[in-house]
């Protein structure tokens, strides 16, 4: 068997630890992703589907239970090669006006190679153009993030979070905002990556519409996983409407 | 260019007004540090060379000579009483080597031997108290600059010449190529020695000008029957303000009665002193204001930015990375305030030297920044500037990624 993207084995959040109001958010959740799934994660409001995207995502740590990324445990590694990780094997797309304003699309997208890899190269430069022509924004390269609408903005959003071929893409609400024909298209994006790439996606969602396009669907429900099966009905999913 | 940099230099643009506003805040505090600082030096350097006239900055004269008592003093059966020895006019002992030593002297940038004397001034029934003041015309200038403050004639001192203060010569009624006599305690009144005055110098002060003969050195022996010989000399040092230790080390050398300008002019140097306390506090001053103004607009920057902090940590930038990106924001502001500061410095000073003149048109006194005041107030802009991100950039590092993208 090959080694599972990320493997998660009874790992529980809790909120203010040590004090009168600690709460547990996550109760031992066990989960795999193998390298180019394409997964949703349901579930009510409040079930702690951004604390678990925040975990997977690195930018929290879980307070019990095993994080493995690419075989690696994560609590093991310290913050430096925490933020590495970060840059070079997540790709973040967040439900909104979460682009840098001061940035030009661009300029946005070249961002986590900035962080990642140094100052910008001319190759990096012109990938970064071609990325947001695949998710069609050729004509808006230099626009900043005001001057764009949200569909347009949560593009530019896809293209920085593939801009690194990331092996894991993260998506929180990534059509949140957005009315029902973006969200296709936005979508159809999504898939079009994964079958192209192979870049494994996660995307929370609560639309029902949008979960059962995808090839895989875990549903949380107070802080525990009640569902996690495959969805037969996806098969048509990756044609694009 | 680096994350860091990028960053940094976006958010600053971004910020717009504020930036202007800090920067501005930046320039004026710059600005006027260095303009006081400029300002305060010169009208120092300007106020001793004034005050100080025709003191040198360090003065050498013979030992005093004491009288030395037969009797023990250690004898309990004798209480000698010993008046002090009247100081006669004397030379300064092998005058000539040491005076070459002192050229040597890296400290030292002139020097100049001096005759002085007391003697009457006479035409017809006019007679005035004056001091002689026997130079080499050449080392004098050197130290003196006496040529800028003739006020008519040349400054020329060959045997029979003489060059006068300008009140002394409108008390004797006397003009450039009129004569006068030079009665000393050697001439007498019944052989006095003539002398035609060849300028007229104005030595910024009325006494001095009421009382100031120069005559050549070898005159000057003549008059006061020292021949050979010199009563003083003057020196002129680098530093105006390093007169006490050079005069230390030459007193230790020499063994002679040597005095710095600062013991002639205690006062002086108590003002002195005192001013350049007041510029130091204005400056520390001025400096806080700065930091904290800069603090406090970077503390607001990290606020509104809390969002795209946590982004750009999502993204991968370490906690350190983001500490960097407002240290930078600070020494950036710091840098560009600085150096707008040293031109609207320069800029005042010149305004200030063409508004405020002396009553005959001439500017006030030379204002020169050294270079090093600009420099210092770049790097120190720059330090402070570090400084004041301080804070801000550690509160920015510490933000909670997770906690600041969910805003």
């Amino acid at each position: 068997m090959p080694v599972p993207l990320i493997e998660l084995s009874g790992v529980c959040k809790s909120y203010g630890v040590g004090t009168e109001v600690e709460t547990e958010v996550l109760h031992g959740i066990d989960l795999t992703i193998a390298p180019g799934e394409f997964l949703a994660l349901i579930g009510p409001s409040g079930s702690g589907k951004t604390t678990l995207l925040n975990l997977i995502g690195l930018l929290e740590p879980p307070t019990a239970g095993s994080y493995r990324f690419e075989g690696r445990e994560t609590a093991q590694l310290g913050d430096g090669e925490l933020t590495r990780l970060r840059a070079v094997g997540l790709g973040f797309v967040f439900q909104f006006h979460h682009l840098l304003p001061a940035f030009t699309a661009t300029e946005n997208v070249l961002m986590p190679g900035l962080i990642a890899l140094g100052p910008v190269t001319a190759a990096r430069r012109e990938a970064a153009r071609e990325v947001l022509r695949a998710v069609g924004l050729g004509d808006r390269l230099d626009y900043l993030p005001g001057k764009l609408s949200g569909g347009q903005q949560q593009r530019v959003a896809i293209a920085r979070a593939l801009s690194l071929a990331p092996p894991l893409v993260l998506a929180d609400e990534p059509t949140g905002n957005l009315d029902t024909h973006t969200t296709d298209d936005i979508f159809a994006l999504l898939r079009k990556f994964n079958a192209e790439r192979g870049t494994a996606f996660l995307v929370v969602t609560h639309d029902p519409r949008l979960a059962r396009r995808c090839d895989r669907i875990v549903e949380l429900v107070d802080g525990r996983i009640t569902r996690d099966a495959p969805n037969p009905s996806s098969a048509d999913a990756a044609t694009p409407d | 260019m680096h994350f860091e940099l990028v960053v940094a230099l976006r958010f600053l643009r971004e910020g717009r007004f504020q930036t202007w506003l800090i920067i501005g805040g930046t320039t004026i505090g710059v600005a006027v540090v260095v303009f006081i600082t400029a300002l305060v030096a010169a009208s120092q350097v300007n106020m001793i060379r004034r005050v100080l006239g025709t003191t040198a900055h360090i003065s050498i004269l013979p030992p005093e000579e004491v009288a030395r008592p037969q009797r023990s003093a250690a004898d309990p059966t004798v209480l000698p009483r010993v008046q002090a020895r009247a100081q006669r006019l004397r030379s300064i002992d092998q005058w000539q080597p040491l005076m070459e030593a002192l050229d040597r002297n890296p400290d030292i940038l002139a020097v100049s031997p001096l005759v002085a004397g007391p003697a009457f001034a006479v035409r017809g029934d006019a007679s005035r108290s004056v001091t002689v003041s026997g130079i080499d015309p050449v080392r004098f200038n050197r130290i003196f600059a006496i040529t800028d403050k003739l006020a008519a004639g040349e400054f020329r001192v060959a045997p029979g010449e003489a060059v006068i203060g300008a009140v002394l010569a409108a008390d004797l009624g006397i003009g450039l190529g009129d004569r006068f006599n030079l009665i000393t305690e050697r001439t007498g009144s019944a052989a006095p020695d003539a002398f035609t005055v060849t300028g007229l110098v104005d030595l910024g002060a009325r006494e001095a000008n009421r009382r100031a003969v120069y005559v050549g050195l070898r005159t000057a022996q003549a008059l006061f029957d020292l021949p050979g010989g010199v009563s003083e000399l003057d020196l002129k040092i680098t530093d105006l303000f390093d007169a006490d230790r050079v005069a230390t080390a030459l007193r230790a050398q020499t063994g002679l009665d040597v005095q710095a300008w600062m013991s002639t002019f205690e006062q002086l140097m108590t003002a002195i002193n005192a001013q350049t306390i007041t510029n130091r506090a204005i400056r520390a001053f001025v400096v806080i204001v700065v930091v904290l103004g800069i603090a406090s607009v970077l503390v607001v920057s990290v606020v509104q930015k809390r969002r795209e902090i946590g982004i750009l940590r999502a993204m991968g930038a370490s906690r350190s990375a983001i500490q960097r990106v407002f240290l930078l924001q600070g020494a950036i502001v710091a840098l560009t305030g600085s150096l707008l500061g040293c031109l609207l410095a320069a800029s005042w000073i010149a305004v200030f030297l063409h508004l405020i003149r002396n009553p005959d048109g001439t500017p006030l006194f030379p204002v020169e920044v050294d270079a090093w005041v600009y420099i210092s107030a770049a790097v120190g802009a720059v330090v402070f500037g570090l400084l004041a991100a301080a804070v801000p950039a550690r509160h920015a590092a510490e933000l909670d990624p997770a906690q600041a993208i969910r805003m």
